[in-house]
């Protein structure tokens, strides 16, 4: 499971910074929205970038639910033990 | 702290746009002169930004027809349908509409947004998935919330990632239902719709194709994407509205479906809304048999689209993917955006501006929606002016001069959040 966290970590650290275009360090209770400035549009299309990369589907209403870069970490390791 | 203070993000933004000129989302016209003519601050001003497709807001017929309706039915139905009655001319509607399209059943509801809040928000409950595409209009999206199922996204016009999408759900219970527009209200391009069939029975899902900025448009006989791709066996429902190509207001779903008739008492947007009143009706009821009657109007509606098209390509300005009613010019500058439609609109040419974050990549768009009604001398008049004050506002310097950007098939996806 630590290996998962970790890779999905890395893949949205990697989405964020190819979004932002600037370095970025992540912690896990950093707020997506609040922290890096983007907006409902943007975080829908970064969270596209991630289902690519693994191969999932996040529902809109999980989407919704997400605040944190640790929520969202957990929103895909959830799909991904589903898958 | 107030109740609205949440909006002062929102608050600031607008102030810092209204700073720099016009209000874009506040335009006000003391005048209709025609279809294609309003005043605006007492200036005549051609109108390239109102859905107008076929023109007809002005046909005499259709006045008639609503000034003949109101004498005899009234001026409202003061209620829902399913409260107050419905009038013999929503019934009539309903039956020209299931006729126009060769289905079997037809609702007509009070606008095309609420057409898709109803028929998303009611077709899937909370076992079945709604798959949509990511530019959808934002009545689809709102209607994908109001709803229970859950709901996602794929890359928009991209059929293979639709499969991807229905294959990670292949084996879940409840029933798929995919959405696409005919026409992409932000950029005019419009649903690989073949390849979208396709897909769809491959997976055993259920097709909508909103045919919003399509119908009276697309297809032989007006009918939209689903008749101009020859799927039409393929698409489940239609939804669509009266307030683009028919010149009034309202939407309607089309479909074969047996049963379908009980949505009427289950789809709330429907059940829970006062019905159109009998002016309406009857003008649309006419607009429907005018565009069925007069296809001339489809073939005068895309030389113009094409005559505005190309001549915003040859001046090299960046634009959508295909020449259709819908042409949107693509700019980098959000702010040369904002002068270049305040500077147009003091010159007597209104557009839609749409500005992020409803425009993905932080572009800005200018979008022009084209009338069959318009004449070759005001697009010529569109075209010299958007190439007059792009040059002085410096957005054609850094642009091909031959063939702009459409003609190289390269391009951003639209937007999400757009306008009806």
């Amino acid at each position: 499971m630590m290996d998962v966290t970790h890779n999905v970590r890395a893949a949205i650290q990697e989405a964020l910074q190819s979004i932002l275009e600037r370095p970025v360090e992540l912690e896990p209770e950093m707020n997506i929205v609040a922290d890096f400035g983007m907006d409902s549009m943007a975080i829908m299309d970064f969270c596209m970038a991630l289902e690519d990369r693994f191969d999932v589907s996040i529902p809109l209403d999980k989407m919704a639910e997400i605040e944190s870069v640790q929520d969202l970490s957990r929103t895909i390791e959830t799909l991904l033990a589903k898958g | 702290m107030s109740l609205l203070s949440k909006f002062e993000p929102l608050r600031a933004a607008h102030s810092r746009l209204t700073k720099r000129g016009h209000d874009p989302f506040s335009v006000v016209f003391e005048e209709m002169v025609s279809s294609t003519e309003g005043i605006m601050q007492g200036r005549r001003t051609v109108l390239l930004g109102t859905n107008n497709y076929l023109g007809l807001t002005f046909d005499e017929a259709c006045i008639e027809q609503s000034v003949e309706a109101t004498r005899r039915h009234g001026t409202g139905t003061t209620g829902s349908r399913v409260a107050n009655g419905s009038y013999d001319g929503h019934k009539r509607l309903e039956a020209d509409l299931a006729a126009f399209y060769g289905r079997k059943h037809a609702m007509v509801f009070s606008t095309g947004y609420q057409a898709n809040l109803g028929m998303l928000s009611t077709l899937v409950g909370k076992n079945d998935h709604l798959i949509i595409d990511a530019d959808s209009h934002a009545s689809i999206y709102d209607g994908s919330r109001l709803g229970h199922a859950p709901v996602v996204r794929f890359h928009h016009n991209d059929p293979e990632d639709l499969a991807k999408r229905l294959r990670r759900i292949e084996k879940e219970s409840g029933d798929k239902l995919v959405v696409v527009e005919g026409i992409y209200s932000m950029l005019g391009d419009s649903a690989p719709l073949k390849e979208i069939a396709a897909v769809k029975r491959e997976y055993g899902a259920y097709l909508i194709v909103d045919e919003a900025h399509s119908m009276g448009v697309l297809g032989e006989r007006g009918r939209g994407l689903a008749e101009a791709a020859g799927v039409e066996a393929d698409v489940d429902f239609i939804i669509g509205t009266f307030s683009k190509s028919l010149g009034s207001v309202g939407g309607f779903c089309v479909s074969d479906m047996e049963g379908f008739e009980i949505l009427r008492l289950a789809c709330r947007p429907y059940m829970f809304t006062a019905s159109l009143p009998p002016a309406v009706i009857a003008s649309t009821r006419q607009a429907l048999a005018t565009l069925q009657g007069e296809s001339g109007l489809r073939a005068q509606l895309r030389s113009n689209a094409d005559q505005l098209y190309s001549g915003l390509a040859r001046l090299g300005f960046k634009l959508g993917p295909e020449a259709s009613p819908i042409v949107s010019v693509i700019l980098s500058d959000a702010d040369k955006a904002v002068a270049f439609w305040n500077g147009l609109l003091e010159r007597g040419l209104y557009l839609n501006l749409a500005l992020p974050p409803a425009t993905p990549n932080s572009s800005a768009f200018l979008r022009s929606s084209v009338s069959a009604r318009h004449t070759p001398e005001q697009i010529d008049f569109a075209v010299r002016l958007m190439g007059e004050l792009g040059r002085q506002l410096g957005l054609l310097e850094a642009m091909p001069t031959e063939v702009g950007f459409a003609a190289r098939g390269k391009v951003p996806r639209a937007a999400a959040v757009s306008d009806g």
